[in-house]
């Protein structure tokens, strides 16, 4: 091993970022561009199935249970039931929320399928399935084709909801 | 909603690795800081560049380290006539296979050549190393070969 000797005594090399990077374009195809152009609106759009009338959102472009194209668009209501929920203590990198925060599984009125969103002007402890919740926007003209349109969903004062009517989308 | 109405994003996924590189490669590599090239004595006293810990034929520890180049002989290269954007150069370049003058292998770079009907294997070449201070102890410290007598060295 030669002697170590450098010329600017920065000591020698030890370490070599070796960053892996991946470029890629994604387009989300007709469907979901629908419902995200509903975000950059202000509003949840969603597609019916002409078969099961069931009302998925975002939609797919397609019935996951009869293979069929959903080609009918159905505006939805700001406001949803809290089907289940959780309540997240643990910190993580990347992390952009202080926790503790709550992800709720949210299923609009009128919808047939829930999504996931983050809960917020409620104590951790206060939340519960079968919460009546509504969605809180950013400001009109931050509004983007994007899920960060929704600030958050927060209660909205009604009596919770009855378990029958959102037991089949646990 | 005619399909170029489709919306359309584009996405960067990056890991920021970074990896220890050992007492040989590092010493390489903090060579290349220094603007010198480093080869390795293996079994049988072949020199190995780059150096390796182990010597690639019979596993047994690597010798000293010896400085090698800064002339050597392309042995094989592929012209790039259209770099991509991870490419070291954006203009068009060869890779080649360079055994370094002192060496017995060959070490993968690139040569700025100028065109590919200016280069051919067995050509001369030299190393240009970037400015000092943009070294970093990185392949890219080697900013390019050269063809001998079109201004290679440490710049």
């Amino acid at each position: 091993m030669a002697e170590e000797t450098t010329t600017d005594g920065r000591g020698p090399v030890t370490t070599l970022a070796t960053p892996i990077r991946l470029d890629f374009d994604f387009t989300p195809g007709i469907a979901q561009s629908k419902f995200l152009r509903g975000l950059e609106r202000g509003i949840f759009m969603g597609q019916r199935c002409g078969t099961c009338g069931k009302v998925y959102v975002p939609s797919r472009g397609s019935c996951p249970t009869d293979g069929v194209p959903t080609t009918e668009d159905v505006e939805l209501a700001n406001v949803g039931t809290v089907t289940t929920y959780c309540v997240v203590n643990v910190p993580f990198a990347g992390q952009s929320i202080e926790i503790p925060y709550i992800c709720a599984q949210v299923l609009l009125d009128g919808a047939n399928l829930s999504f996931m969103g983050l809960l917020q002007e409620v104590p951790t402890d206060q939340i519960r399935m079968g919460m009546r919740v509504e969605a809180v926007w950013v400001e009109p003209d931050q509004l983007t084709p994007s899920l960060a349109s929704v600030k958050y969903f927060r209660p909205n004062g009604e009596p919770d909801a009855d378990y029958k009517t959102y037991k089949e989308y646990l | 909603m005619p399909e170029s109405e489709a919306l359309h994003a584009e996405h960067r996924l990056e890991y920021p690795y970074s990896r220890s590189v050992g007492p040989v490669i590092g010493a390489f590599l903090t060579g290349l800081r220094d603007g010198k090239l480093l080869g390795v004595e293996g079994a049988g006293g072949s020199i190995i560049v780059p150096p390796t810990e182990y010597d690639p034929t019979t596993g047994d520890d690597t010798g000293e380290l010896v400085e090698v180049g800064p002339g050597g002989t392309v042995e094989s290269w592929a012209w790039v006539s259209d770099p991509l954007p991870k490419h070291p150069r954006q203009t068009p370049f060869a890779w080649a296979l360079i055994r370094l003058d002192g060496a017995d292998t060959a070490l993968l770079h690139v040569v700025d050549a100028g065109g590919p009907d200016r280069l051919a294997t067995g050509d001369r070449v030299t190393v240009r190393f970037r400015p000092a201070a943009e070294r970093i102890g990185a392949m890219a410290d080697i900013e390019a070969f050269v063809p001998e007598g079109r201004g290679g060295g440490a710049s």
